[in-house]
């Protein structure tokens, strides 16, 4: 039992007493930010990463880790308690978890979606741990070409699937390839794109991206939003689900963790679109489809198990092949390139106490937040008081400041400021700015990849399409294109006749 | 409404990717192309610029076509207010030490908001810098003082 073995030295190497307290931190920043209005995981992600740096690789990751689950875990108590999701990943949770509040059940509710999370976060671990070994190896086959042919169907699966528009996901993703280009070429040693300025020469930072595209452009958003909010607060008695809700949502809750671990695999989709396509399904089979909306436990079962199981899955090609299939797992591999590791398939071997360690913290983080959050849901209702005008300010001292410290460079700064402004542009222009993060993060690996393929190759184009691997890729981006482009062909002739 | 390209959602989108593609390419030009088999630093930049053009292109006369206009307002007092209290932190923080920077910073920024009361941002510059000091200078360890320059 290998797997066995690796679970119980990744338990041993969570459970240091180093890696315990900074996945407890790490879970308990990640909830409290999450719970602010308007901040969602990406969001507290990218500005609270720079106070990693300085820790080693794996606390750094096992905090990183517990930030994401706790800030989408506190997304949904928002968008149980205020109707306000802090992304798009909990935006169903507010359809039935919001009227259930109303009802006077919040507290059922939030217990619910504590319950449906952690039963989906450990099947997600679980899930990591049996397909990340086998996935590792067969990937430690990948020459040059197929990692380009990887990451040409990741980037065309996250244009494809993000929601929007898709031309404008395939120019984003360009776009972000462009902005990862500045810099030193690795090969020729030539600085492109540095405009004289010598900050330039090592590239737009990650963190200045991250916290431009994800902070500033959505604070300047949010502040056009009015400030209306209802927080169902004097109503949360009984936290305890009846026995008849338990019942009602343990069906729901295994459907949803397996659609969610399905499509937290896939580039681009992410916990957004799982919970989406969950919740749809429920509505489906339910024998009475119209309680939906009016405060179905099935309707908060369902989509919060599934997006925290996509949550998890997610980690799995980031982990196995080095490659992000969402914006927040562009954040982790961009942390994990801070720390020295060269994401891939070797990271396994190399690193197995960050593999197995940042798995078994993760069961650990989960069992935290269930924990953490039903006694002290008083504690995160009191902070969603907390006026937005308070907000700002602090999260863009937190943004500088970490942007500050990783080069102790006042360039850094200006950039986000410069970012900020062409994300907010972006936004309004409605461009998704998460597959130009991932252009951004894969860009100079591909080029790198693109180089190396076509130089083995002599020259020749064919090796993309020849070797079987990287053929499979090929076909496989073709297929997404195909799939996604035809339905939207024959409704664009339909509205023409 | 059709020809007013000035809120045109599409066409807007498409000029931005034209020009920083555009640039992109005229750029490149002073980089080595080299060949497919032993490609140059400018050979990957120019093919991703001409290809952002392309996209530019097809979503502005798609922009053109349609006519959709962006949704809301521009909020460009606000984006200025953030970006200038950005910028003039990474100004000062060198020049006069970080508690300066922080609380300039949270004046400039507060202005952004829909409402301003003066002793609020005060409290609230004076708590955070505290915290951050407490936190980055004093927890971290980084070297940064919080007052004076570097």
């Amino acid at each position: 039992m290998d797997i066995l073995n690796n679970l119980v030295f990744g338990f041993t190497v969570a459970f240091s007493l180093q890696n315990l307290a900074y996945c407890f931190i790490g879970v308990l920043l990640g909830t409290l930010i999450g719970v602010l209005p308007g901040i969602g995981p990406l969001v507290t992600i990218a500005m609270l990463f720079p106070i990693t740096f300085n820790l080693p690789a794996v606390p750094a990751l096992i905090m990183l880790a517990g930030i994401y689950y706790g800030a989408q875990y506190g997304g949904s108590t928002t968008s149980i308690l205020v109707n306000l999701p802090g992304e798009t990943a909990s935006a169903v949770t507010c359809l039935d978890g919001y009227q259930m509040a109303r009802q006077g059940r919040a507290g059922p509710a939030l217990a619910i979606a504590a319950i449906a999370s952690f039963f989906a976060g450990c099947v997600g671990t679980l899930l990591i741990a049996l397909a990340g070994p086998p996935l590792a190896e067969w990937a430690l086959l990948f020459g040059a070409a197929e990692y380009f042919s990887l990451m040409l169907m990741g980037l065309t699966a996250a244009a494809v699937l993000t929601h929007g528009d898709m031309v404008k996901g395939f120019a984003m993703v360009v776009l972000g390839l462009l902005i990862g280009i500045v810099g030193t070429d690795v090969n020729s040693g030539m600085a492109r794109y540095s405009f004289g300025v010598p900050e330039l020469t090592d590239g737009v930072g990650f963190t200045v991206v991250a916290v431009g595209l994800f902070a500033v452009a959505e604070i300047v958003v949010n502040l056009e939003l009015k400030e209306a909010r209802e927080v169902f607060t004097s109503k949360i008695t009984g936290l305890m689900p009846t026995g008849k809700d338990l019942k009602d949502s343990s069906w729901p809750m295994v459907r949803g963790t397996a659609v969610g671990a399905f499509f937290g695999v896939l580039p681009g989709t992410g916990p957004a679109l799982s919970s989406f396509a969950t919740y749809l399904l429920e509505k489906k089979i339910a024998r009475d489809p119209s309680r939906f909306g009016e405060g179905a436990i099935e309707g908060v079962a369902a989509p919060e198990a599934a997006n925290n199981a996509a949550a998890q899955t997610a980690f799995i090609p980031m982990l196995t092949l080095g490659i992000p299939a969402s914006a927040t797992m562009a954040l982790m591999l961009g942390a994990m390139t801070i720390q020295g590791i060269v994401p891939g398939p070797q990271v396994m071997i190399s690193n197995p106490d960050l593999f197995w360690g940042l798995i078994a913290s993760m069961w650990i983080g989960n069992l935290m937040l269930v924990i953490l959050n039903l006694p002290l849901v008083g504690v995160w209702v009191r902070l969603l008081r907390v006026p937005y005008r308070w907000l700002f300010p602090s999260i863009i001292m937190f943004s500088s400041l970490g942007n500050f410290s990783v080069n102790n460079s006042p360039v850094d700064v200006y950039l986000c400021a410069v970012v900020g402004v062409l994300g907010y542009i972006l936004v309004k222009l409605e461009c998704e700015p998460a597959p130009l993060l991932l252009g951004y993060v894969l860009g100079p690996l591909m080029e790198e990849y693109v180089r190396r393929a076509l130089l083995i190759s002599r020259g020749d184009p064919t090796v993309f399409f020849t070797r079987p691997i990287s053929l499979a890729f090929m076909i496989a981006t073709l297929l997404i294109l195909v799939v996604m482009i035809a339905p939207a062909v024959r409704k664009k002739r339909e509205e023409a006749h | 409404m059709k020809f007013d390209l000035r809120n045109n959602k599409d066409f807007l989108a498409g000029l931005l990717f034209i020009l920083i593609g555009g640039l992109a390419v005229v750029i490149a030009r002073d980089y080595p192309m080299g060949s497919a088999m032993r490609m140059g630093p400018g050979y990957f930049p120019t093919i991703l610029g001409s290809i952002l053009c392309l996209f530019g292109v097809y979503v502005m006369v798609r922009g053109i076509v349609s006519g959709e206009r962006v949704k809301g307002e521009w909020g460009w007092k606000p984006l200025a207010l953030i970006a200038l209290s950005i910028v003039l932190f990474g100004f000062l923080i060198d020049r006069l030490g970080m508690i300066p920077a922080l609380v300039a910073m949270f004046f400039v920024s507060a202005f952004a908001g829909r409402e301003f009361r003066f002793k609020e941002v005060l409290l609230l510059a004076v708590l955070m810098s505290a915290f951050a000091a407490g936190v980055f200078v004093y927890g971290l360890k980084l070297p940064y003082p919080l007052f004076g320059s570097f």
